[in-house]
């Protein structure tokens, strides 16, 4: 029996490379100063969900929600294995928190439909929350299954999942449909396979058809383009809060109950210290003075 | 009832133990409630729970929201998060705390999506602060800290407009108080009400492992970085912590450079400790670092790098090699008849 998923993925910044101008004055991320990767744990949910196509058959659709230049990870998710990416951007959604961004998706998820699966990455590295799938969870009334590691079996409409703790191990069994939340552990993503990476190289949405008409004047207009694209299954469809029904008081800074109030730079703070000589004296007066101190 | 300025906790407990993180909010929510002139609620779920509401009270509870049923014996997300979205609808509380263990981390955003509040993972630090926005001035809000951007900066993060303000809270970083037996307080039964799909989940199988390392419970603890430069010599940490009866830590650098299991990692990324002694030996000091051990009460730093910023949090300090030092420090130690 086929099972339909439903993958959601993050372009995220690539916080391991954090300068000064990295930050906007109301302390949101200035996103374009910084590389943009597919968010690590985002690709085990791709993953487990590919896997799951391949067993038992069903179609995967990659959804994401950020500014245009996020269909970079839609690209990547089809060179691996995506049936359908779709782009979700709206400037109103622009400074959405998790509440926000929750309910975004869950409207995409639902206008998506006919699904049985929604994954996602545990957390996104630029947040480290990992509140976005619970959140989208409850919105859709669904279940959840938070640090999914594998899926042990799937059948009439039930699902068992091993969840990876800290300190422990857990197995659970669960009605379909629900959203998994999916962790490093899980899988090693595949990479991007290259024939299909040929295959889609042509892959773009209607955002970068003036650019592609430069390059393939022959379409002539941009129907023509997209009348192609979307024969071949190489169109990123792309979807803004009209097309969900949004209430816009629910989206972007309006519609988010967090404010960052204030962001400070970790500043070291010199403390007071004794400096102690690297020889036997020097060490001995300093266990002597934690002993004194009662330290030790 | 003073609803409305109620700052309540969510108890996590297993097999009839509390959560020390549940212990250290009862006690951090004591304080914000006393500032803010209110009282301190937990919410204790479970099956058999009735005899921890006590602790509860003596940690520094007014009132025990007891859930006690059957369907509340293992943690499972539905039938929780009913019982606490059913409460915080009905009462209203003006903070909602949580630890930030895999429980609390699945839990609170479901409470928090059901209903609409604002909440803020993993927070290191909580107080009470006024906020201003657009000429209007919020009064003895809850300021919800934590590091954001893998340490290198520390947001301060408010949610002015909507109830409860929730945050989840990492473990070990407040400071567990001291229970007071006389204290009283009220236990009130909640009757759960769950429907069928909420109880659709069931728990197959649960293996639990034991934590090998305690760090979170040492007093003393004896670290190696990257300058403790091999596995080999790793073996001097150990023998300083052996000696001085403490637990062996490791910064990130040293555990994937294979010197020593995940488990001891110290830092944003792995524990976070605050011992009565830290003694760093061979680490750098970096930022992630030191956001899971610079509470530390003394921190003593050896190493051959004095612009080490770990020389800038060390209240003891030493610049030279860790392996002629420790050596030193053992028989230093021994002389002082321990």
């Amino acid at each position: 029996m086929p099972y339909n998923s439903v993958v959601l993925v993050k372009q995220v910044p690539d916080t391991a490379h954090i300068t000064g101008q990295a930050m906007n004055d109301d302390g949101t991320v200035n996103r374009a100063a910084l590389p943009a990767i597919f968010n690590p744990e985002d690709l085990n949910a791709l993953e487990m969900a590919l896997q799951v196509k391949e067993q038992y058959g069903g179609r995967v659709t990659v959804l994401t929600m950020g500014p245009p230049r996020a269909a970079d990870v839609l690209r990547e998710a089809l060179y691996r294995g995506a049936d359908r990416v779709i782009l979700f951007t709206d400037r109103k959604t622009a400074g959405s928190d998790t509440q926000a961004t929750s309910y975004v998706l869950k409207c995409a998820v639902e206008k998506v439909g006919d699904y049985d699966l929604v994954f996602c990455g545990r957390q996104a590295i630029d947040g480290d929350t990992a509140q976005v799938g619970p959140q989208v969870a409850e919105k859709l009334g669904l279940p959840q299954i938070t640090c999914a590691e594998a899926i042990e079996e799937l059948r009439e409409g039930q699902i068992v999942v091993r969840r990876a703790l800290p300190l422990s191990t857990e197995t659970v069994r669960c009605s379909l449909p629900c959203l998994l939340t999916v962790v490093a552990s899980a899988n090693r993503p595949r990479p991007p396979s290259a024939r299909r990476m040929m295959a889609c190289k042509l892959a773009a949405t209607p955002f970068d058809y003036p650019e592609l008409l430069r390059r393939w004047p022959e379409f002539e207009t941009e129907t023509a383009l997209d009348h192609y694209l979307t024969e071949r299954g190489l169109k990123i469809e792309v979807w803004d809060g009209t097309d969900l029904g949004l209430e816009y008081g629910r989206v972007g800074l309006a519609g988010s109950p967090t404010r960052v109030l204030k962001v400070d730079l970790v500043v070291l703070h010199s403390r007071d210290s004794k400096t102690f000589a690297a020889d036997e004296s020097g060490v001995a007066a300093l266990v002597q003075e934690l002993v004194q101190e009662y330290v030790l | 009832m003073t609803a409305g300025r109620e700052v309540w906790v969510f108890i996590e407990q297993e097999e009839g133990r509390i959560a020390p993180v549940s212990l250290e909010l009862l006690g951090k929510a004591r304080e914000l409630a006393d500032r803010l002139g209110g009282q301190v609620c937990a919410l204790l779920p479970g099956d058999g729970v009735a005899p921890l509401a006590q602790q509860v009270i003596h940690y520094g509870a007014d009132r025990v929201l007891l859930a006690d049923h059957p369907e509340l014996a293992l943690y499972r997300t539905l039938p929780y998060a009913r019982v606490a979205i059913e409460l915080v609808r009905q009462r209203k509380p003006a903070i909602f705390l949580l630890g930030a263990t895999p429980v609390g981390r699945d839990l609170a955003p479901r409470i928090a999506s059901a209903v609409s509040a604002g909440l803020t993972a993993d927070c290191t630090d909580l107080r009470i602060g006024d906020y201003e926005r657009q000429g209007r001035v919020y009064h003895d809000l809850l300021y919800q800290i934590r590091p954001a951007f893998g340490g290198n900066m520390i947001a301060t993060i408010v949610t002015p407009d909507s109830q409860p303000q929730m945050a989840t809270v990492r473990e070990g970083v407040m400071r567990l108080g001291e229970p007071d037996r006389r204290r009283h307080g009220v236990v009130e039964r909640i009757e759960p009400c769950f429907n069928s799909r909420d109880l659709d989940l069931q728990v197959l199988r649960r293996e639990v492992r034991l934590p090998q390392v305690d760090l979170k419970n040492a007093q003393v603890i004896v670290a190696g970085g990257m300058g403790v430069g091999s596995k080999e010599n790793f073996r001097l940490i150990h023998e300083l912590a052996e000696v001085l009866g403490g637990q062996v830590a490791a910064s990130r650098a040293a555990v994937d450079a294979g010197f020593i299991s995940p488990e001891h990692q110290v830092g944003q990324t792995g524990v976070t400790v605050r011992p009565r002694l830290y003694i760093a030996c061979g680490i750098s000091g970096a930022v992630q670092h030191r956001a899971g051990m610079d509470q530390s009460a003394k921190i003593v730093a050896i190493n051959t790098d004095p612009n080490a910023p770990i020389f800038q949090i060390a209240h003891y300090k030493i610049v030279g090699d860790l392996r002629t030092i420790i050596p030193q420090m053992i028989r230093a130690y021994r002389q002082q008849g321990r």
